[in-house]
């Protein structure tokens, strides 16, 4: 029977993602049963925190917008218009919407059912697929959080994905898994789990599967003490389990967890729980062979040929920060992600450098994070700072082999640079003759440094106090470090020289507790959330640690040390590392909603709940600083 | 009526159509199911001239349900060639063709007691009406609305008529599958919601007065 109006429903979906993948029998069968809705401008499609309606939407016609209430303050999150999807994944998970939807303008829009969609999703690995990837990229919603258009953006990285590693191939599980019975007591099977190193652990009667138990239930069941270490396994397991087939895909894996929202997939002979076990998938299987996670990343720059492919996941990694912090994923961890990616990049160009140049090093060396990505606290993309460190060589030597590093540095910076880290606008770069040096004249370097505090010269030299091994000799780092440590204790003057530094960048409260602000210039009422709040943090972590002989270079890591060493003062290091990873975040999110560095704040534009956040971060600053002032006798030094 | 008299005995189907209009509960706009339809004709006398396809598209709860529409073309002895170029349907075509009784009772058994919606829906109505007569059958009996006149109700646009390709581009309705019935049906349903959605800005829209002429007196 023809069905005229079905046909040009299914010319539209045609013409975009995931529907171009689908041939034309699926698609004109979801055609046939697509609602078609109108809105008048401003109308409400769903509210943040509705139940799932029963379709998900394609704007047909019109745009419309997808807002988020965070602290009683409407956001708008992305705007979708013609062929743009939304809504789909809350219907996949089972959950209410995590944000609204309204027109934007007069719009049309088609829904598709669930229903039928499901059997899509489940009989096409390409939808799948295509699914997952704007899930992973997105992490929380392609529909939702803040990425414009990003659903369609993501063909690239799809396709990207395809070639590099096919979602299609079956997922690796492990195979016998560990199983136990299910009078077990729990502490027999933790023991068990902790030999064995697993996380989880199959309850099986008669070698079918009933149950399963995971580090979470021990956590979530035992730890709080709702159930006894001597109950059975029966008592705290997950029960029924949901069982698959062998040759089960990344992508039905990825999407089957998401569906039944469990951890841990298990593998019978013939996919029912009717069956033995054979295997089981767990995060880890899936972890280390899908899309936009840290894992994967780390894979794409070992296998990165070029410094426009590192350049690419880079920028997955800068969507993975975003996805991070919208998921209020702790800070300390971001950052500590975000550098590992940014060293594993940093490596990877010195080693297609050295490649180019055809030679290997004259000697040992060591190259150098100095500055923000030594302290392992870049989340944007930010300037370069790095030095490097070459093993001592005799006189006549000397020039050879100085000439290699700085060509070696010159080819890095400028691979660093086309990924998007910025030159050093102070040049502070191991391509700089200045700081590409060989271990005694570092030495020689931080000597003077530390011997004789001009303050001029302490500006410069904070930054390299904070200097962190990258790739190379991990000894020559370690001489160059203990070396440090050493000068420094015999000259403690040098830390009060440090002190008086930073303290001329006061507590960013004024008189009137009010914010202080720029003066003048382009940034006139804008706050330095970077000068002003975050650094003198930064310096007062860096200056106990010396003090103390840490060897931590991380702002957060370096105050959790100074509570334990100074359990007396663990009140004030405990506020200092909350405020740190409260401003930090802070400048991050402003950094990504502006698309810059996150400097300057716009205090006109925050916020009254913004600035009462930001204004109880000062506090500590004050304490922090007036302990600085007291320890080192500031007041003394002229 | 003669008709009452003529025949006492309706096919099962119809009786079934009209025991579905003797359920009297109160109306709403919201759970009223609409039937958007269109026909296209042989030519534009009731009397002599025959539907050739009927194409038609339900709104449920102000939502057009693509599994709930309808379309039909009709095997007609008569031909007209002039009408050809309006809406292409061939006498000998490859579309899958069924008589006209056929046709009718498919269309009721989709139609039930559905709200008819028409652009110019007096027409079509009579149309069908022709054809049920043809048939020895009652009228139908559902009630019908006329986008032409819905639109009129609509400020400052008492004394306007337009065609539907004049209210679509006002109405900035894309015009795909322009002349055949159910490419026209979707077109009206399109329409419809609009001026629904401009009369309720407008005013609170009762069921009522979407029958209502702009005199406010008299049914459609």
């Amino acid at each position: 029977m023809k069905n005229t109006i079905a046909e040009r429903v299914k010319d539209f979906l045609k013409k975009y993602p995931p529907f171009n993948v689908l041939p034309r029998e699926p698609l004109f069968d979801t055609a046939k049963n697509v609602e078609i809705h109108y809105f008048e401008k401003d109308q409400i499609i769903f509210d943040q925190n509705d139940e799932p309606h029963k379709h998900f939407y394609i704007v047909y016609e019109g745009a419309v917008r997808l807002y988020r209430f965070g602290e009683d303050v409407k956001h708008t999150v992305d705007i979708c218009d013609e062929g743009d999807l939304f809504g789909l994944r809350p219907l996949i998970m089972k959950e209410n919407y995590l944000m609204g939807a309204a027109a934007n303008e007069e719009t049309i829009l088609y829904g598709i059912p669930i229903e039928d969609f499901n059997h899509i999703i489940l009989n096409y690995p390409k939808v799948s697929q295509f699914l997952i990837a704007s899930f992973a990229t997105n992490t929380r919603d392609p529909f939702t959080d803040k990425h414009k258009g990003k659903l369609f953006a993501n063909i690239s990285a799809i396709k990207k994905v395809e070639n590099t590693f096919s979602e299609t191939q079956s997922v690796k599980y492990t195979k016998n898994p560990v199983t136990c019975n299910s009078d077990l007591q729990v502490k027999e099977a933790a023991i068990i789990m902790t030999e064995k190193v697993i996380d989880s652990i199959i309850i099986t009667e008669n070698n079918l599967p009933i149950g399963i138990i995971t580090d979470k239930d021990i956590r979530t069941k035992i730890g709080t003490g709702v159930n006894k270490i001597t109950d059975s396994v029966s008592e705290i397991m997950s029960t029924p389990v949901e069982t698959f087939k062998e040759n089960l895909s990344i992508a039905e894996a990825q999407i089957e967890r998401l569906k039944h929202k469990v951890s841990h997939l298990i593998i019978t002979e013939d996919g029912t729980n009717k069956t033995k076990v054979v295997g089981i998938i767990t995060d880890h299987d899936l972890n280390t062979s899908h899309g936009n996670n840290p894992m994967f990343l780390m894979k794409e720059i070992k296998n990165a040929k070029d410094a426009e492919t590192l350049k690419y996941v880079r920028t997955k990694a800068t969507n993975l920060t975003k996805a991070y912090l919208e998921q209020e994923i702790p800070i300390y961890f971001v950052t500590k992600v975000i550098t590992e990616i940014n060293n594993a990049i940093t490596k990877k160009a010195i080693r297609l450098s050295i490649k180019e140049i055809g030679s290997k090093p004259p000697v040992k060396f060591s190259w150098l994070a100095v500055g923000s990505q030594g302290r392992q606290e870049q989340l944007l993309k930010t300037d370069q700072d790095n030095a490097l460190v070459f093993d001592n060589v005799p006189k006549e030597k000397y020039p050879e082999v100085k000439a290699y590093f700085l060509e070696l540095a010159t080819k890095v910076t400028e691979k660093l640079n086309i990924v998007g880290y910025e030159y050093c606008p102070a040049n502070i770069m191991a391509s700089n003759t200045k700081w590409c040096l060989s271990c005694k004249e570092w030495k020689e370097q931080f000597k003077d440094w530390i011997k004789n505090p001009i303050a001029e010269k302490i500006l410069l030299s904070i930054i390299f106090f904070d200097f962190e091994f990258i790739y190379g000799d991990k000894e020559l780092h370690e001489t160059l470090s203990k070396r440090v440590f050493k000068y420094i204790e015999s000259k403690q003057i040098f830390l009060g020289f440090l002190s008086k530094a930073t303290l001329e960048n006061p507590a960013p409260l004024g008189f009137f507790k009010q914010f202080l602000v720029e003066e003048d210039g382009e940034n006139k009422d804008h706050f330095d959330i970077k000068s002003r709040a975050l650094r003198p943090l930064v310096d007062a972590a860096r200056i106990f640690s010396l003090y103390h002989g840490i060897h931590e270079n991380n702002t957060i890591a370096r105050y959790e040390r100074l509570m334990e060493v100074e359990p007396q003062n663990k009140e004030i290091f405990e506020s200092c590392a909350n405020a740190f990873k409260i401003l930090l975040q802070f400048r991050t999110l402003q950094g990504i909603a502006n698309n810059d560095s996150g400097k300057y704040v716009d205090i006109n534009n925050l916020s009254k709940s913004d600035r009462l956040k930001l204004k109880s971060c000062f506090k500590p600053i004050k304490n922090i600083q007036d302990s600085l002032k007291l320890r080192f006798n500031v007041s003394k030094l002229t | 009526m003669l008709s009452f008299f003529k025949r006492k005995t309706y096919p099962k189907y119809f009786k079934k159509y009209l025991n579905s209009f003797k359920n009297k509960k109160p109306k709403s706009i919201n759970k009223t199911r609409f039937v958007v339809f269109d026909t296209e004709t042989t030519g534009l006398d009731t009397n002599t001239d025959r539907i050739l396809s009927i194409g038609a598209i339900a709104i449920n709860n102000g939502i057009i349900d693509v599994a709930d529409s309808f379309e039909i073309y009709l095997k007609q002895d008569q031909f007209n060639a002039d009408t050809v170029e309006i809406h292409g349907i061939l006498k000998e075509g490859n579309i899958e063709k069924i008589s006209e009784e056929k046709a009718i009772e498919h269309f009721i058994n989709y139609l039930k007691n559905a709200v008819l919606i028409a652009h110019h829906a007096a027409f079509d109505v009579k149309m069908i009406n022709s054809i049920l007569k043809r048939m020895n059958l009652q009228k139908l009996k559902n009630k019908s609305i006329d986008t032409g006149i819905l639109y009129k109700k609509l400020e400052g646009k008492q004394n306007d008529h337009f065609s539907l390709d004049k209210l679509c581009e006002e109405f900035n309705i894309p015009l795909h599958d322009r002349h055949t019935a159910s490419g026209d049906a979707y077109i009206t349903a399109i329409l419809f919601l609009k001026i629904i959605s401009k009369l309720k800005q407008q005013r609170l829209l009762h069921y009522s007065d979407l029958f209502r002429t702009n005199n406010s007196k008299g049914l459609l």
